[in-house]
Formats: structure tokens, sequence, C-alpha cells
């Protein structure tokens, strides 16, 4: 195949063509579009009119430079261009393919495969047997399985990543046992494993080797641990190129049980760094729900690491006796506990009732004997249901009778009265130190400090279970810790205090590793051979290759030993095992796992999969030539006249898009211009275009009233829309509520409240006084209290009757719309309102209420037609009619208020008010 | 019929005739529509003279004959007598001139109607309008003289739907024209202007006057036209290539402006009134119109 960089051409000499370019421009060039020829009786009147612009006859340069164009995208089309053209291998003889077949591999698999399978199409053309290895899953017998190629292609599919690598010493055994000559390709992970020069050597001893290695770079995530109350996770990756934001996503069951993303963070590798450590704060509740990490996108199983008990914190609660003695920090029950845990736990306090609500893993009592009403209660079932119990004794335990007769059930053994105290200054003998703990023991294996003695303790009485339910004693043999299974729970008590009142143990280290085996605080996160030793543990959940959880199913145990040390393998899954009262994972990338890029010796062709792909052009040429010649054609009918009507239409439809917005605002400015310039009342839009116009008609009506009556002359009413339009210009707002009415923006209603805060008035109606009053247990009403949730309202009463809404321009007590309801709110007067001298009235605030409240319904019995007549009618006959007078009254009320604020609540008036009063 | 003669002679005939007779009842019929639309008033000459109508009742003077005394009216009257006068009605010659050039014979759209049809339709219409009011008409491009009645205006049914002459543009002429007779010339003015101005000046020298109507298609009011064309005239006699119509668009519609003027100009002078028609408006219109500029008295 013929090529120009890298294009190559399936029929080179088509190219030819493209030397008569230039003469095809010059024949174009000569021909010009032809003419339309038209009918027109008007032609007398065009004689003797010429051109402006003296054209040539010819066709536009842009026509011809397009058609030309056309042309050699056609030419070029034909001759067909390909990008990256495939050289095609050549070699006979057996041909191995080897896959490393490790989690690195996963990522791209299923372009490995098609590799593999491409692979095995060209040998069985060339009919050559072929051989395909992985090494993590290596023949067993040690031969290659050399077969006719297209034997292999049904076999491709069951191939799969695993998900750890391949072991070194297997690989050098078979790779030592290798027999015959074959060429190899060698489809590698793209890492640096330290086995990988050696079978490197061996295979070039047998043939060519030719080595496809993917250009994305492996990434791995480590283990995530726990560092100062963060998540710290480490991705990793295979080469250090450039800048890359890798996502890492946390798995989970939510509180339903429903695994999902928990929390999801990104990771920034800088460019050059191969390494980058994510941090991520997650509350305790959902860092103990993490079950996974993953990097998002990558399916591979190094790009997952399950999380283990290591991560889980345990939420503590420590309860202890109320404390006369202020403080006294050292010699309070808990200070050790506390000091002990917090570092690895979390603390939660509170009433046992609360505490037990939290769930916590374990609950200590320090020092507590009596626990109130239902607290036992609580406490076993939360006990039985698996929680842990850990009692401390202490003076009120050694005074109490508590547990003294029988076996309280919180308690896991009798205590004998009164206690013992040795090696002090008032007793015989000498501090007791503590007995080696038993191979039963929880403690078993933890070194006991010389320095440990108890010098006060509680004694257990004597029982056929205490031996069993000791799980630490003293020298003498006399218990110090004890437990009681309880269900699925335990009760543990430690017959010493938690301070050092009664022993230096709280002050020991044994007391943090003692509580740790207690599996009261989460040990550190260090695996370790020794801790592990004698342990069974077994395959819970496993990672495939490609970073799936699976169920492991039934698999034997694995000694404890083995997943400190070993790394994964086909005898030790990566996953998560579980042992007696821990789990630990096994992920497929230890903690100090590197990864590092393969190096290759430079006389071994290395493919990779962005260079391999062969895009076949013709098709884009001869598209583009096509559109090409397509736009010719409208170009000519532009040209020639005849495009006139299309043309225009679409024009014209570009264009109708535009002017709107423009008027739109023109529209907007005039509303504000004439609210600004006049008093004008405003309703809010809703979503109910009739209760929008009974609104405009209400104040239409009421503002015909005004102007009649007193010296207010609002312009028309105006609607206004909550989200766009500037309310700062209305002096008040009528806003109806209705069922379905939307609830307004954050934006708008940081408006509103701007809004009332600067003097503005919201009158709220329900509308359905009638049905209700007003309340909220009506629809409407419970639509007012969801939309006025956000507002900044002031606390609210009805209208008391000296209010100033009473007497701003007529003297009311009611305030009817079309219903008559009296329960209408409006801002509560200040607790210390008084009444005023030798007035009916107290001197109230000064403000206008911001909002009025109710329910009447005022809108209809104010609206009017444009000749005045009324709309709705209001009650019956001529008390009907008196109604919608004081309704009208009243919204004259409502607008003077709005208008001249607390006017008339002025002194000045007062003796005229009185006079009118009859007082 | 016991021989009965060869169908296809009788066939042959009775479409010839049927070609031949099937012109003539619809243009008229559609003149009639359009006559229809005007309400004709009497087109009387406002004085006492000889006529059917009446006019007014008047005493009587001496020396009016006893037959002349309407006594019907004389009698409701204490002591007077009255004469019954009636209105002087005298028939005028309106001629009718219609451009047959081929200019007229274009319509840019299917659904509209050609200028020349148009043309003849009003053209009709009027004459339907005027016979109906007693006057006589006559057409000058056949030379047919003014006459009324129903005859006549089958007559002119018969003239109008003849083929047009050859000629591209034609200019208005006053043939077998009474003097101090009035005329109507209908044409959509695009050729020449001189013969025109010509006709028009002759007849304002005999007394003649009028209407002139100038029937225009849409298209050549607007001109909408782009890119390289060639224009032709109807008759394939005229030609014009641009390369840009677009850019000639003003400066057509200027010339358009200025013979409009010219024409109203000359019509000014000449005592004639000038309107404009066209084809896609409503043709009632232009009948009313050129029915109220005929009624207008000299």
């Amino acid at each position: 195949m013929w090529s120009i960089g890298p294009i190559g051409f399936a029929a080179p000499w088509l190219l030819l063509g493209l030397a008569l370019l230039p003469i095809l421009w010059l024949l174009l060039r000569a021909v010009p579009p032809a003419p339309v020829r038209r009918m027109f009786p008007g032609v007398a009147l065009l004689l003797g009119l010429s051109d402006d612009e003296t054209q040539t006859d010819r066709t536009p340069w842009w026509l011809l430079l397009l058609r030309t164009l056309a042309i050699a995208a056609a030419i070029i089309g034909f001759a067909g261009p390909v990008l990256n053209p495939k050289a095609e291998t050549a070699g006979n003889g057996p041909l191995l393919i080897v896959i490393d077949g490790g989690w690195a591999d996963a990522r791209d698999w299923s372009a490995r495969m098609d590799r593999v399978e491409a692979l095995l199409g060209e040998a069985s053309q060339s009919g050559r047997e072929t051989a395909i290895v992985s090494l993590t899953d290596l023949p067993v017998d040690g031969d290659l399985p050399f077969r006719a190629a297209s034997a292999w292609a049904s076999q491709v599919p069951g191939i799969q990543p695993q998900a750890w690598l391949p072991d070194a010493e297997d690989l050098t055994a078979w790779s030592d046992a290798l027999s015959g000559n074959f060429d190899t390709f060698w489809l590698s992970d793209g890492l640096n494993h330290i086995w990988r020069d050696d079978l490197l050597s061996v295979l070039q001893d047998k043939g060519s080797v030719t080595v496809f290695e993917s250009i994305r770079p492996v990434l791995a995530l480590r283990p995530a641990r726990f560092v100062d109350g963060l998540v710290e996770i480490d991705v990793m990756r295979s080469r250090s190129s450039a800048d890359a934001l890798v996502g890492i996503s946390a798995h989970g069951l939510d509180p339903n049980g429903t695994p999902r993303q928990l929390a999801r963070f990104d990771i920034d590798v800088p460019a050059g760094e191969q390494m980058a450590t994510g941090e991520l704060s997650l509350p305790a509740e959902l860092r103990n729900r993490v079950t996974r990490f993953e990097i998002e996108g990558v399916r591979s199983a190094g790009a997952v690491t399950l999380t283990d008990d290591s991560l889980r914190r345990r939420e503590v609660a420590v309860l202890s006796a109320r404390d006369e003695r202020e403080g006294l920090r050292l010699l309070s029950p808990t200070h050790y506990l506390e000091q002990a845990l917090v570092t690895n736990a979390d603390l939660i306090q509170g009433s046992i009732e609360d505490i037990v609500l939290a769930n916590p893993d374990v609950i200590i009592l320090a020092d507590i004997v009596t626990l109130a009403g239902t607290e036992p209660e609580v406490l076993e079932d939360w006990v039985r249901g698996g929680g842990l119990l850990l009692r401390f004794a202490g003076p009120r335990l050694a005074a109490s009778d508590f547990g003294r007769d029988e076996e309280d059930t919180l308690m896991p053994v009798r205590l004998r009265a009164g206690g013992r105290t040795v090696g002090g200054a008032m007793s015989w003998g000498e501090p007791k130190a503590l007995r080696s703990f038993t191979a039963e023991s929880p403690f078993f294996g933890l070194d006991i400090p010389e320095d440990v003695a108890v010098t006060s303790q509680v004694m257990a009485q004597p029982d056929p279970s205490l031996a069993e339910r000791t799980i630490a004693s003293l020298a003498d043999g006399t218990p110090l810790v004890t437990r009681k299974r309880l269900d699925q729970g335990q009760v543990v008590l430690f017959h010493v205090t938690a301070n050092a009142d009664w022993s230096t143990l709280p002050l020991s280290g044994l007391f943090v590793q003692m509580l740790e085996r207690l599996a009261v605080s989460t040990r550190s996160s260090t695996l370790n051979a020794e801790d592990l030793e004698g342990t069974t543990w077994t395959l819970e959940e496993t990672l495939n290759g490609f970073g799936d959880v699976i169920d492991a199913g039934a698999l034997p145990g694995i000694p404890g030993e083995r997943l400190a040390v070993d790394a994964p393998g086909p005898d030790l899954p990566p996953g998560l095992y579980a042992g007696e009262d821990r789990r630990i994972a096994l992920n497929a990338v230890h903690s100090d796992t590197e990864l590092s890029p393969a190096v290759w010796p430079a006389d071994i062709p290395i493919e990779g999969f962005a260079v391999r792909d062969e895009v076949p052009l013709a098709g884009l040429a001869l598209s583009f030539a096509l559109l090409a010649l397509m736009i010719d054609v409208l170009a000519t009918l532009f040209l020639s006249g005849r495009l006139t009507s299309a043309a225009a239409a679409i024009i014209a439809l570009m264009i109708v898009a535009a002017p709107p917005a423009a008027e739109a605002q023109e529209d907007d400015i005039e509303k504000l211009l004439s609210a600004v310039s006049e008093v004008t009342l405003a309703y809010v839009i809703t979503s109910d275009s009739t209760l929008d116009s009974t609104s405009a008609a209400g104040l239409r009506g009421l503002s015909e009233i005004l102007s009649r009556r007193t010296s207010i002359e609002p312009v028309e009413p105006v609607g206004v829309n909550l989200e766009t339009d500037e309310l700062s210009v209305y002096p008040f707002l009528y806003w109806p509520i209705s069922e379905n009415q939307p609830r307004p923006s954050a934006e708008s209603y940081a408006k509103l409240n701007r809004y009332l805060r600067t003097g503005g008035m919201i009158l709220f109606d329900t509308r359905d006084a009638s049905t209700s009053g007003f309340s909220t247990s009506t629809p409407n009403g419970r639509r007012l209290q969801q939309l006025a949730l956000p507002l900044d309202i002031p606390p609210l009463e009805p209208i008391p009757s000296d209010h100033v809404l009473t007497r701003t321009f007529y003297l009311l007590q009611d305030f009817p719309g079309r219903f008559v309801s009296r329960d209408v709110w409006v801002e509560a007067a200040p607790a210390d309102a008084e009444q005023a001298e030798g007035m009916p009235f107290r001197n109230l605030n000064d403000n206008v209420t911001p909002v009025v409240i109710g329910g009447n319904d005022w809108a209809a019995a104010w609206a009017t037609d444009e000749r005045g007549v009324p709309m709705f009618p209001v009650g019956r006959g001529f008390a009907g009619e008196r109604q919608r007078e004081v309704a009208y009254r009243f919204g004259v009320n409502l607008i003077m208020h709005v208008l001249t604020g607390n006017y008339k609540s002025d002194q000045v008036h007062v003796p005229a008010l009185l006079d009118r009063l009859g007082q | 019929m016991s021989a009965s003669p060869q169908p296809t002679v009788f066939a042959s005939l009775r479409g010839d005739a049927e070609t031949l007779a099937a012109p003539l009842p619809p243009l008229l019929a559609a003149a009639e529509q359009l006559a229809a639309s005007v309400m004709t008033g009497a087109h009387g000459r406002r004085r006492v003279g000889q006529g059917d109508e009446f006019w007014q009742y008047r005493p009587s003077h001496p020396g009016d004959e006893a037959r002349m005394i309407d006594w019907r009216r004389s009698a409701r009257a204490d002591d007077a007598l009255f004469v019954r006068e009636k209105e002087w009605q005298a028939a005028q010659s309106v001629m009718l001139w219609l451009d047959m050039g081929q200019s007229m014979q274009f319509a840019s759209a299917k659904t509209l109607p050609t200028k020349a049809a148009e043309a003849r339709r009003l053209a009709l219409a009027l004459a339907v309008l005027l016979i109906r009011g007693g006057e006589r008409v006559g057409l000058t491009n056949l030379g047919i003289p003014p006459r009324s009645g129903q005859v006549q205006l089958m007559r002119l049914t018969a003239a109008l739907t003849a083929d047009g002459d050859d000629s591209e543009y034609a200019a208005p002429e006053l043939r077998a024209a009474p003097l101090r007779s009035r005329a109507v010339f209908v044409s959509d003015f695009m050729g020449e202007f001189g013969p025109i101005e010509h006709a028009l000046t002759t007849a304002a020298d005999r007394g003649i006057d009028g209407a002139v109507l100038q029937v225009l298609d849409p298209q050549e009011e607007v001109f909408p036209f782009d890119g390289r064309t060639i224009f032709e005239s109807v008759g394939g006699t005229l030609h014009h290539e641009t390369l840009k119509a677009g850019d000639l668009r003003d400066r057509y519609l200027d010339r358009l402006a200025e013979r409009k003027d010219a024409l109203r100009n000359i019509c000014r002078l000449t005592g004639w009134q000038y309107n404009t028609h066209h084809t896609g408006n409503a043709a009632s219109a232009a009948l009313l119109w050129l029915y109220q500029a005929l009624e207008r008295t000299h």
C-alpha cells in the first residue's frame, strides 16, 4: 500500500486525477451559472438600465473553489485512503500468544481480546499453529497447547483476567520447561515485573517476540487507611505522563440496605508523579458503611480496594455515674477510657435511651449500678441484638447490693458484698499482679507488663459457671475480667475501676490492647503475622479480575498468617476474609505495591492500541465531496436568483427568534416606569389564569373606589411574576393562594424577603374562609404554609380591635371580602405595648405590618368589570351590598395603611377620633 | 327521421357551434356579475327635460297646455294647478378602448387573471352598467360605434373575446368616437409614453373626457427578482439581461412611479380621471371607481 505520512491509499493511481483539476478549473470558470429567463411586461421600463457592478460572466471564485474541492475530495475518496494502514505481520511457524492475565490487564481486556482474535484470524489464514497462554493460569502439564488457530477462536471468550498478578516462581519453572521454536506475541499489561526479563530472554531464544502494550497507564488503588479523622487513599499509575484527575467513589449499603455510591472525590495526580494521595472526610455513620473504594471508569481488581474493620470506627457510648467533684479530671471514672478510645473510636454521650437509639457498638457503664425505669430492658434488648456492654466496677458497685443474691442479666457474675482491698495502708498483702491469659481468653497472647497491679476489686461469687466466664484473672486466681454471652451480644465486667483508683491497669498499654481485643476499639491497620497466628479466616466476598465483588461461596479456611504475609494468588484470592470477631480485606494491591512501567529492549517491536486502528477515510472524503456538491447546488441557485423564497423563509425563521426578547424588555421597562411614576397595585401571577383575572379585576375595582373616594389615584393594576419582575416599585402585593401554585425559586424568595423588609406589604388570601375560616387545614391553607415558610414573616396575631388598620380611613371592625371571617392576621404587637393615656388604643409598633393574611377572597368582592359592574355576588340582597361596601372600605384602609403607615396612630388625631368614637 | 345523417357531421357542427358560443356567456356572465356589485342610480341630468323619470311638480304658468296639468296633484291643492315635469335623460356615448397588446397577456401567478382578462371583464362590466343606464357604448379598438341596447352588449362581448393584436404595446386610439363623448382607456401603459400622451391630448382637443385605468400585475409593482436574469417581453420582442436583478429593483420602481406620475399629470391637464388597478385586488372597487368617474359631471 502506497502511503503519504499516516495515510495510505488502496488505489494510488487514481490520485493522478488530481492533475486534471487545473484544467477543470479553467473549464468551470468559463461556464457561468445560466441566467433565468423571465417573462416580464415591465421590461420596457428596464431597457437602458445597467448593472451597478460590472461583474464578469464567470463563475465566482469561491464557487469554483468549492467545485474543485468537491471533485478533489471525490478523487481522493475513490483512491481508497486509509489512516494508519496496518503493515501485515509476516511469519510462519507456530505462534505463541502470551497474555499476562492479571488485574492490570482488565482495564483494556476487550481490546486485548480483539487483538487476540485478529491474531488468530491472521494465523488461521496463514495456517499457523497457535497456543494461548495466560500467565496467571499456566498450562498444568508444562507443554504449550499448540492447536489450529481456528480451534482457539471459540476459547477466547473463556479467557478472563485474574485478580492477582502472575507468580514469579511458577513462571520461572514454566519458562524453564519450554521447548521448541515458535514466535511469540506478548500482550503485556505494561507493568515491570521481576520475572519479565527472564521470561523475555527465554521467549527470544525460541523465536521472534512482538509485544503489545496498552498506551493507557495502569491505575491502581492502595488500601484506604484512616489518618487523623480522614480517610486517606493512594492512587497509583504506571506512567507519570500528564496531569490526570482520577475520580474515586466510595460504595456501600445505604440505610435501606441498597448498594449505592456513598461518596466520590477526585484525586489530582500531577504530571510527573506516579502516585497521589486523596483525603476524604466522611461522617462516621457514612464511613462505617463504606465497603469499597473504586477508581471511576476503570474496571480492574487493582482499581478496587475493599475496606475492612480497620477503616471502621466503632461507636462507643461511655456513661458514668454523676460525679459530684468538679474539675478533677484525672479522677473522673471515665478519663482513661476516653483517652484510650478517643483516637480510634467515636465516643457518644447521652442518656441510655438516646444512646441505644443510636445503636452504638459498645456501651460502657463506668461504676453505674442502678438503671432507672425501662433502661434495663432497653439495654438488654440491645445487648441481645449484638451489643457489647462493658461495665467497670467502682465504689458504688461495691457498696450496693446489685447482683448479689441472684445474677443480674446485665452482669456476668454475681458479686460478693464489699469487694476487697489488698496492699493498701490499711490492708495486708501486696498489690496483685495479673496472671497470664489462658488460651480461651480473647486476651491470649498479650504481654502483661510488670507494673500492672490491682489494689482493690469487687469479688465474684463462686459459681459453677465462674471459671468459664473468667477471661482474665489475678495472680491469685480471682477473676479480674468476666464475660457472659447474651444471645448475640456479651456483657463484660472489669472488676476494677476504669480510673487509676483501684489498679494501675488503666495506665498501662495493656488496657488499650485489652480493649482492642474486646473489639471495643479498632486496631491499627497493619496486619501482623504474629497477631494472626493460629486464627482461621474464611473468604466471604471475593474480587474477580474486573474488580467486581462476588460472593465467594464455600471455600476452605485460610490460616491467618498467610493473610499477613502472602500476596494474593489462586489459592488466596483477594477479597474480604471473616474471622471470629472481625473482618480483614485482602486487596489485589498492597499498601506497599509500586507500579512501574515495563521497559522493553529496543529490538522488541511494540504495538499499542492507538496506532493499531486502521481507519478507512474513503467514506469521509466521499461524504465531503457530496456535501460540497450540495452546497454548490444551493450556491448556484442563490447566484441565479432562484433561491429567493426558500432563503427568505430561512432568513425569516432566523430573524423571528430574536426580536421578542427586546420587546419584552421594553415592556418591562415601560411597566416599571409606570409603576414608579404612579401608585400601582399589583397582584402575584399564579398558575391559574382565572384567578389572575379575578385579582386584576379586584384591584381594578379597588383602584376605582380609591380614586373616587380618596386622594390615592392608582393606575391600572399589574400582575407581577415573582421570578422575573422587580417588586420594589409596588407598595402592595395581593397574593391569592391556589392549591397548585408553583413554589417560587430561591432567588424569588430572597427578592420577596427584601421586599418585605424594606416596607412592602403582601396581602395573602387563601380564599376559603367560606369553608374553614382561616386555618391551615384547607388545601389552600397548607399551600400558603408551604409557600410562606421561607419568607421572613414576623410573629402574627389576629387583627386586634385597636389595630391601626381599623381606622386608617374608615372606622372598621370587620374585614370582610366575599366571605366574612374575622380571622385576619397581621404582625403581632410588641409584648410591651401599653394602653396609651386617655386613649382606647395602645401605642403599637411603628411599622406597617409586612403581611396581612386571611381567607376572605377580597379580590372577588372588589372585582368589577370594565363598566364598573361587580363581577361576583356578595352575600344576599342589601346586606350583601353592605358587605361589599365594607370590603371596599377594608381595601381603602389597607392601601391607606400601606401608603401612610401608622399616621393614624399619631396622637395628633386622637381628639378628633375620640370625638367620632363618642368617647 | 328515418335516414339519420352522418353522426360525425352533427358532432363536428355542434362542437364548432359550442366552441363559437362558449366564450360569450362566461365573459358576459362574469361582467354581469361584476356589474351587479354596483348599484346604479338614475343616470339623469338633474334637470328638467325629456325623459321617463319624474323630476318635480311645478305650479302651472300661463301658456302651459291643459294636457300638461297633473290633475291628481292639482286636486289636492287649494287653488293652484301643477304641472308634472320629467328629468332630462340624455344618453351619452361612452367609448371604450382596451389595450389588446401582448403585454396585457401576462399573469404572474396561476391564481391571478391576466391583465387582458381583467381589463376585458372590467370593460364589459362597465358596458353592462352603462347600457343598463341607457347610455350608448362603443369600442374604439374595432371601430364599433356607440349604440345602446342588449344587442350592442352582445356585439361588444363578441368583439372583446376576439384575440388581441400582435404588437407588444398598444397605444390608445379614438376611432369612431363622437365629439364631446366620453371615453375609457384600459391598459397597463407600459409602452411608449408619446402615443399615450398624444391620444389623450387629441381626446381633449375633441372635447372627449373620461377615465384612464392602469391595470398592473402585482409582480410589476414589486419586482421580486434576484440573480442573473433575462427579462423578456410577453411577445418576445424585447429583452433585457442583468446579472443582479435585485440591484435593478429600486430603479425599476422609480421608473414605474415616474410613469404613473406622468399619466396622472397628463390626465389632470386634459381633465381625465386616472387610477391604477392591480389584478390581485378586487375588481369591483375598480369598476365602482370607473362608474363614478363617468358619472361625474363636466
